[in-house]
Parts: structure tokens; C-alpha cells; sequence
């Protein structure tokens, strides 16, 4: 059975000049201890998939179509309160920065126990201790002292391992990791991917994995879901989508790809930029800048077709050669 | 810890040396104090008897260093009105003034935090939209005026509260406290809303200001992300942070307090510090005026020190900076 499925997911915002949609029918799905890699220029919608699947879009935001559903249960019709059990215990989250998503006030004890009895109902003495071990499996040196310190006293590639700890403390089935390792420094980078996951592996937890870098992407993920204008145009297991990218735009992003560690943020080979949500094209978004682009593209939206492994959004995609 | 604290005593000390710089000044620009002790007809040598005696014939320094020798043993020498000392005329209104402050700044706080949550929290509501509202009309109005309409309205016309002095007060020691009879907190009142009234607004609109922000914040977001609850989040993770400036901002305000007091016990004849100094400068009374600045300076250093350290208590970030500065 799948972990997660996401089903023609809509998320709207009512705006001064009519609602606009950050994302559009999207529709993925996530197997117990998949990896999940994520790609996408900047304002693809990424992170607003993201924010979707665990019940965090911000006001006046919302889900205007589309289900989600966690193990079988609908998750996003709960109420505030359900679906609040249901974050840090079965979904879990990393945000990027690591210096700013841990409370300077408290100690890094003080949030990992809070956030384990919230969740597991634990003494605060197994809590603790738990919080020790998280803090040692995810590497952090001397973890019973330094439990009882504050996160200024740890550096960046330190930070977003109690970060990490603190997202998987409550044992969550699955994690999204948006942009885990962008605002470190690039020794640092690998580490933290590495103990990602290496405790994924462990623990058998599943992440979606949202990173620019292509890199990581083909070194952790099982499969990659490719985002463009809010929708996902291609689908599919890593070392297809990879080798034998199929709709135009994941071309593009492969070939734009000279390093590991390089940005998908400019595609040198395509002109021009992805349309903002209240200007997308009628037909497919990413036709003006497509080099392939024909008659249909720009009346008709692609829908995301293929079978259960491999979709792709392009009216060309049966002729793209695989 | 130690090493900040003993730097903030320091830059007291000097702080505390200016002000008194100041207080000894004021003697001197009131002219010559030999004339007004001396017969209109004595002759030099009389006056340079008395100023021999008076120690007015030494250097400036010498006379300012005595002064400050005797400032610090609490020796401003005697009122010019009424020839008692002014440290027990100081001691006399002390506790007035005092007592009228702290339920003030209690007041500010007790209710100035709650508000400043709950329009934080419900940003849209009609309470808030009311509050704001309310706290926009406390602070541009002139607390004089406030105090008016406070008599006008609870003593005038309803007459449910007096509109002037302390009422029945108990002496403890040398403190006349007015919190232990009815009368005594009955006239607390209205003169505490009226001082409080431009903190309050002050403090609610910086909690809520301070608690928006700090809700916006990548650590609360990760701390809903990871299921904790409204009531920890709001209470716990973003308060914490909220009042770490609030308490700076709510300690220089409490000088003000002292200062604004001035204000509020010459519309309610407090008999308090305040009001005392208002006298003093109607009589021109230097000695009570000097003494009045250098008491209410120090209060203020007092405070200020204070509140630094509440802050590095508060934010562990500072508290490991105080401690490398002290190695
Ligand atoms: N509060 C909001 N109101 C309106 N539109 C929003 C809001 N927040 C995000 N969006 C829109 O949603 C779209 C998706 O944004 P999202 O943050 O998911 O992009 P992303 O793929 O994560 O980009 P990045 O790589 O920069 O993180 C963007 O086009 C953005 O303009
Ligand atoms: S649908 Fe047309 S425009 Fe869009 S990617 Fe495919 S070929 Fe290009
Ligand atoms: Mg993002």
C-alpha cells in the first residue's frame, strides 16, 4: 500500500486581481521508505506541495480541489486539531535553514523533549533520554551534554542535525525535506544528505526530498518528481528520468546541469522564465519557451499521463524518444 | 556575568558622577548663597568668614568632591523652606510616590501583556480593531487630561472614588503604606489608572507588534510543523521571545513612570516625591531639587542595570557573551 497519495491537489489564493493557483492538480504518491526527490525552478511550488501535505498553507491559502491521503485516511479534511497529532508523529518536516528553525531561547533538550512527550506519551526521563539518543544518531558529539544547550552554541551543519532529530524524534512514517542543505556550507552539504539518508534507511521512514541539486537527487532518490508552474511534468524513477528525460522541460534542466551542485534555477538553453501563477498560459506553461512546442501546446493543457512508474505532461511525450 | 556586571557598575558610578556634577551646579547658579546668609551690611570679611567656614573658598573640584562625599551618605544638607533635612523630607515622600508607581507598573503589565497576546492572536477581531482603537486614543491623549476626566467621572459624578490625596495611611517602620486600609486603596485608584494609562498602551502595542513578528519566524513554523500545540506555541515558544524586548522597553518606561509622576500627583495632591519637587522649584528650594534629581538618577541607573541583567538571564544568546567578556 502507498504511503502517501496526493490526488489532483489545488491550492488557491484569493488574491486583489482573482485567485490564483500556487499549485495545480498535482498528483504524486509516496511508498513506505521511498525517497521522493523533488526538483523545480524557484516558485515552481515545491514547497507549497509540501505545506499542502502536512496542513501548513498560510491564510488566505487554501485546498480549492484534490485529496490527500496518509495510509489510507483522508488527511486533508481534518480538523486543526487532527491533523496537528498527525504532524511531528506521522508527517514530519525539515525546512531549509537550520540557523533560524530552532528557537534561540530554549535549549535544543528543552524543544527535542517538548516535541517527544507532545507525541509519545513518555515520562520526561524516557523523553529525555530518547532525546539523547536522537541527538547521538544523528551525530552530535557528547549528546548528554549538549543536550542542555542552546542552538547558537552549534554550527550550521549541527543546527540542521538537531533540526533532523527534532523531525524524526516522533518516529513520523514520513518526512519532507525542503531544501535541507541550500543555506550550508557545501563541505557541510553532503554530510547532512548522507545521514539523511542513512536514517531513512534505519528507521524506514519515507522523505520527500526537495533540493535543486540534481546531484543529490541522483545519489539518494529513488524517484523524481519534476514541478514546473505549479504542476508536476514528469514523473518517474531516478535513473530513467535522468538518463531519458522525456518532456522538454526536464531536458533542458538536464542538460543545464554542467556540475554537481549546480542551480536549476537558469536554464541557459531555454529563453525566457517561468510564467508567475496569475500569468500562465492557456495551454501548456512552458510553451514559450519549448524548442519542440507544436499547434496543440498553447490551447491545450498536457495532463500528466503514463503508466504507474513513468507520467509525463507533454503532448509530445510518445514521441520524445525514451 | 560577573565581568558585565561589574562594567555596568562602573559606567553607574559615572553616570551617577555627571548627574551629581549637575545637582552641584545647580547651587551655583543660584547665585551666591553667602548673600542670603549674611546681614545686608557685614562687611568682606565677614562674608569671607562665612565663606571660610562654609568651605565656599576652596577650588571648585574640592567643594564638588564634599558634595558628592556627602550625596553619597544621603547628606543634601538642609531644605531652604522649612530648615529640615532634606533627606527626611526626601524619606517622608518616598513611599507615596513608590506605592503609586509599582501598582502603575503592575497595572501596565497585568494588563498591557494579556492584550498585547490576544490582538496579537486574533488580529482580526472586533475586541482587537477596539483595542487598537482604544490604545491610539491613551496615547495621544495628555495624561493631565486623562486624570481630569477620571475625577470628573468617578468622583464628581458618580463619586465612588476620592479625588485627591492617599486617604487613611499606616505607618510600618518609617513606610506610611496606603495598601492596608480601604481608604488607603480606594485613592490608589485613579491616580495608578491615570499613570499607567500611557504604559499600558505602550506595552500592549509592543507585545502585540513583538508577538506578530516573532509568529512569523521560521522556529515557530517548524514548531507547528512538529505538532506542538496553539497553547505551547503561543505561550511557551513565542512569549519567551516576545518579552525579551518588552522587558528593556517596560524597564526605561518605569523611570518614566517616576518622571510622569510628577504630573499625576500634582492633579491628585499625591503627597509624594513629585509633588514635593514641584514645591521646591516654586520656592526655589536647590537643595530638595538636587537632591529630588540625584534620588530619582540613581533610581533610574537602578533600573537600568537591572533590567540589563533580567535581559541576559532571559536571552541565552547574551549570556554567553557576558560570560567570554568576563574571562
Ligand atoms: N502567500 C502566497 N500568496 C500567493 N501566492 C503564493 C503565496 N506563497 C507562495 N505563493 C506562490 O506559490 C507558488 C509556489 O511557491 P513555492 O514556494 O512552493 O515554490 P518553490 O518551488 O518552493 O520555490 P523555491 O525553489 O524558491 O523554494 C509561487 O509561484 C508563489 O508565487
Ligand atoms: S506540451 Fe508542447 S509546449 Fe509543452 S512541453 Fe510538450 S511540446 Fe513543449
Ligand atoms: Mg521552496
Amino acid at each position: 500500500m502507498t504511503l502517501l497519495t496526493v490526488e489532483n491537489l489545488t491550492v488557491a489564493f484569493p488574491g486583489r486581481s482573482g485567485t490564483v493557483n500556487a499549485i495545480e492538480d498535482v498528483s504524486l504518491s509516496v511508498s513506505p521508505g521511498e525517497i521522493l526527490g523533488m526538483v523545480g525552478e524557484s516558485g515552481a511550488g515545491k514547497s507549497m506541495t509540501g505545506a499542502a501535505i502536512i496542513g501548513l498553507i498560510e491564510p488566505p491559502g487554501r485546498i480549492a480541489a484534490g485529496e490527500i491521503r496518509l495510509e489510507g485516511q483522508r488527511i486533508d479534511t481534518l480538523r486543526p486539531d487532527e491533523m496537528r497529532r498527525i504532524r511531528g508523529r506521522r508527517i514530519g518536516a525539515i525546512f531549509q535553514d537550520p540557523l533560524t528553525s530552532l528557537n534561540p531561547v530554549l535549549t535544543v533538550g528543552e524543544q527535542l523533549i517538548e516535541t517527544i512527550q507532545t507525541h509519545l506519551k513518555l515520562s520526561k526521563d524516557e523523553a529525555r533520554a530518547r532525546a539523547i539518543d536522537w541527538l547521538r544518531r544523528v551525530g552530535i558529539p557528547a549528546p548528554e551534554a549538549r543536550i542542555d544547550t542552546y542552538p547558537h552554541q552549534y554550527s550550521g551543519g549541527m543546527r540542521q542535525r538537531v533540526v533532523i532529530a527534532l523531525a524524526l524524534c516522533a518516529e513520523p512514517r514520513l518526512v519532507i525535506a525542503d531544501e535541507p542543505t541550500t543555506a550550508l556550507d557545501v563541505s557541510v552539504q553532503a554530510q547532512i544528505i548522507a545521514l539523511l539518508r542513512k536514517l531513512a534507511r534505519e528507521t524506514g521512514v519515507a522523505v520527500i526530498l526537495v533540493t535543486h541539486d540534481m546531484g543529490v537527487i541522483a545519489e539518494t532518490a529513488d524517484r523524481v518528481a519534476v514541478m514546473y508552474a505549479g504542476r508536476i511534468v514528469e514523473v518517474g524513477p531516478v535513473a530513467e528520468v535522468l538518463t531519458a528525460p522525456r518532456h522538454p522541460y526536464t531536458r533542458g534542466l538536464m542538460a543545464s546541469i554542467p556540475r554537481i551542485g549546480a542551480r536549476p534555477d537558469v536554464l541557459p538553453q531555454i529563453e525566457g522564465a517561468m510564467p508567475r501563477p496569475h500569468a500562465r498560459p492557456a495551454g501548456c506553461a512552458f510553451a514559450p519557451r519549448c524548442p519542440v512546442r507544436i499547434e496543440i501546446c498553447g490551447q491545450t493543457r498536457p495532463d500528466l499521463t503514463g503508466h504507474a512508474t513513468r507520467s509525463v505532461a507533454c503532448h509530445l511525450s510518445e514521441e520524445v524518444p525514451a | 556575568m560577573l565581568g558585565f556586571l561589574i562594567r555596568r557598575i562602573i559606567q553607574s558610578v559615572f553616570v551617577m558622577l555627571a548627574v551629581a556634577l549637575i545637582a552641584f551646579m545647580m547651587f551655583r547658579f543660584m547665585g551666591d548663597p553667602v548673600n542670603s546668609m549674611v546681614a545686608e551690611t557685614a562687611t568682606t570679611e565677614e562674608r569671607d568668614a562665612v565663606r571660610e567656614r562654609l568651605g565656599l573658598d576652596q577650588p571648585l573640584y574640592v567643594q564638588y568632591g564634599r558634595f558628592v562625599a556627602r550625596a553619597a551618605t544621603g547628606d543634601f544638607g538642609l531644605s531652604w523652606r522649612n530648615a529640615r533635612p532634606v533627606s527626611t523630607l526626601l524619606a517622608e515622600r518616598f513611599p507615596a510616590t513608590a506605592e503609586l508607581v509599582l501598582v502603575a507598573a503592575g497595572l501596565s503589565l497585568v494588563l498591557g501583556i494579556p492584550l498585547g497576546i490576544l490582538t496579537a492572536l486574533r488580529p482580526h477581531s472586533f475586541s482587537t480593531q477596539a483595542l487598537q482603537l482604544m490604545s491610539l486614543v491613551g496615547i495621544s491623549l495628555p495624561t493631565f487630561v486623562t486624570g481630569i476626566l477620571l475625577i470628573l467621572v468617578f468622583s464628581v459624578w458618580l463619586g465612588w472614588l476620592p479625588s485627591f490625596g492617599r486617604g487613611t495611611v499606616v505607618d510600618v517602620g518609617w513606610w506610611s503604606t496606603g495598601f492596608l486600609t480601604l481608604s488607603g486603596l480606594k485613592a490608589l485608584i485613579l491616580p495608578s489608572v491615570m499613570l499607567c494609562l500611557f504604559q499600558l498602551t505602550l506595552i500592549m502595542r509592543l507585545v502585540r507588534a513583538e508577538m506578530m513578528e516573532v509568529l512569523r519566524t521560521d522556529y515557530i513554523k517548524f514548531a507547528k510543523a512538529r505538532g506542538l500545540t496553539n497553547r505551547s506555541i503561543h505561550f511557551h515558544h513565542a512569549l519567551k521571545n516576545t518579552l525579551i524586548p518588552v522587558i528593556t522597553i517596560f524597564g526605561l518606561q518605569l523611570g518614566g513612570l517616576i518622571a510622569f509622576a510628577i504630573i499625576t500627583e500634582t492633579v491628585f495632591q499625591w503627597p509624594g516625591m513629585g509633588a514635593l519637587f514641584i514645591q521646591a522649584v516654586s520656592f526655589g528650594d536647590v537643595p530638595v531639587m538636587a537632591a529630588y534629581l540625584v534620588l530619582v538618577s540613581l533610581i533610574f541607573v537602578i533600573i537600568n542595570t537591572t533590567v540589563d541583567l533580567l535581559y541576559a538571564v532571559l536571552d541565552p544568546r547574551l549570556r554567553v557573551e557576558g560570560a567570554r567578556a568576563a574571562h
